[in-house]
């Protein structure tokens, strides 16, 4: 199958972020990416909406539900965000959503930093094969892969996408 | 049988699935300890402090030794964690009605504990208990005999990572009964690992070990000599049981030698820290102006110990884990050959 241009793709979101924010009358996003290639796709938003505020970074790793059966990943780097997320409108970032759990992770990992007056889910990309009941409100892109196939985001200058 | 503490307390892909002593563990692991241990301090920073991780798991404090800072931080970490913890007060309870050692660690084992905290007066205690005793409970080591303390060695190499940005070309000057000391040893054997310039020992002859030169340290008598261009002056508490068995003259000639007063302090370098595994004895080893001022990190010591507690049991929890997995994955394949 062929991919798309991973940048355009990006760029388009960050363009229909911008309009999602202003219908919602959003005016003072904070741009939380999870680690590590949805902090990538999170600057790039933050480049379009140049909202206020540093993008900060989510590191779900003390959070994960496979913990039991993959024990803890050996490069956990820890979460930057502000000194109070309380009352704020999150735009949680990540580059791909599959099945949920990484999102279901990140924000219960937000609750114990505070209470968000809001959270938006914007992923560059969505593989399908959900496991959880939880949607992004923003997708760059959709893609069909066929089973068992990933895709892999490198970056974070160019970000570019392969199939893995 | 492995009787080889630091190859028992790794799995076979070397993953920590004990923590028993930092002697010949490498420094990518070391790294990893103190790594994983920054990112729990931001989380000891916010408003929850709790962890999700481990969940469900039962943490068994098995106290033979007194300790108050070690176990209580041993049981926040734990909490922040999200574990069970069970505190036991083993000199008043079972051993003294005569019950072996290993019959209450089976008893313990046998209530589903998944992590024993173990401090005990006899040197390799807790690497006994994991090898022969209980070795599918994950065992840390809270201090055994003289042998080693590796959680505190940990928690000061995080101090000094924080404090002076790295240990490597780092000068570290240790003080005082470094013979008897578990902390001395392992921290020697981490600073070294980690890449430190160079560690002294500073102390009465008494009071040194006679190989410091095999442990990889240098050996002085007079802190005049030992201080200079010390970067870190870790101070350790003076027994006073050493002093009953005449390794020492008295209080006041120990603080006269080796006490750390300000006038010392300013044999080390300018912008050295000050560092004591606690408690502290004001006046003995240490003067109060020394042990409060601007170089002192005591208490940065006592905060980052949670921390290094929270990255070893994870590890540990985690090593575990993964090695049952393994295990499990081998008897199916098994069954599934047959």
């Amino acid at each position: 199958m062929t991919l798309p241009d991973i940048e355009q793709t990006c760029t388009e979101l960050g363009d229909r972020l911008a309009t999602y924010l202003n219908d919602h009358q959003i005016t003072q996003p904070l741009l939380v990416g999870i680690r590590t290639g949805g902090v990538w796709v999170a600057d790039r938003l933050q480049q379009k909406l140049q909202t206020g505020d540093d993008v900060s970074s989510l590191d779900i790793s003390f959070y994960r539900d496979d913990f039991t059966r993959h024990g803890l990943h050996p490069q956990v780097k820890g979460s930057e965000l502000p000194d109070s997320i309380e009352d704020r409108h999150i735009v949680l970032v990540d580059d791909v959503v599959m099945s949920g759990r990484t999102i279901r992770a990140a924000m219960n990992e937000l609750f114990d930093y505070g209470r968000p007056a809001s959270i938006t889910l914007v992923s560059l990309l969505d593989i399908g094969r959900r496991e959880l009941p939880i949607q992004p409100d923003l997708t760059g892109a959709r893609l069909e892969l066929d089973n068992g196939q990933l895709v892999k985001l490198s970056g974070p200058n160019p970000m570019t996408l392969t199939l893995a | 049988m492995n009787t080889d503490p630091s190859q028992v307390q790794l799995t076979a892909n070397g993953r920590l699935k004990h923590f028993l002593t930092t002697e010949g563990l490498s420094r990518e692991l070391l790294t990893e300890i103190l790594d994983t241990a920054d990112s729990f301090i931001s989380t000891q920073e916010r408003a929850v402090k709790k962890v999700p991780l481990l969940r469900g798991k039962t943490v068994v404090n098995l106290f033979f030794e007194n300790s108050t800072r070690t176990r209580s931080t041993f049981e926040l970490a734990a909490k922040r964690l999200s574990a069970d913890i069970l505190n036991l007060d083993i000199a008043r309870s079972a051993t003294s009605k005569g019950e072996t050692l290993m019959d209450t660690l089976w008893n313990l084992e046998a209530m589903y504990s998944d992590m024993f905290v173990v401090r005990h007066a006899d040197s390799g205690a807790a690497h006994f208990i994991a090898e022969q005793v209980t070795p599918n409970v994950a065992i840390i080591n809270a201090g055994d005999g003289r042998h080693a303390h590796p959680t505190q060695a940990m928690l000061d190499m995080l101090t000094i990572r924080r404090h002076k940005a790295s240990i490597e070309g780092k000068v570290v000057a240790i003080v005082g009964d470094i013979l008897h000391s578990r902390v001395a040893r392992s921290q020697i054997y981490a600073l070294n690992t980690l890449g430190a310039a160079e560690v002294r020992v500073i102390g009465p002859g008494t009071l040194l070990p006679k190989d410091t030169e095999a442990l990889g340290c240098k050996a002085f008598y007079r802190m005049e000599d030992g201080l200079k261009d010390c970067d870190v002056i870790i101070m350790l508490r003076l027994q006073k049981e050493r002093m009953q068995n005449a390794l020492l003259p008295s209080e006041g000639e120990f603080f006269k030698l080796y006490g750390l007063t300000e006038q010392k302090l300013a044999i080390a370098r300018p912008d050295a820290i000050v560092m004591h595994p606690g408690p502290i004895n004001r006046g003995v080893e240490i003067e109060s102006a020394v042990a409060d001022g601007m170089q002192s990190v005591i208490l940065n010591q006592v905060s980052y110990g949670i921390a290094v507690r929270m990255a070893v049991m994870s590890m540990a929890m985690s090593g575990q884990q993964q090695e049952k997995n393994e295990l499990l994955a081998a008897g199916q394949n098994d069954q599934e050959e047959a």
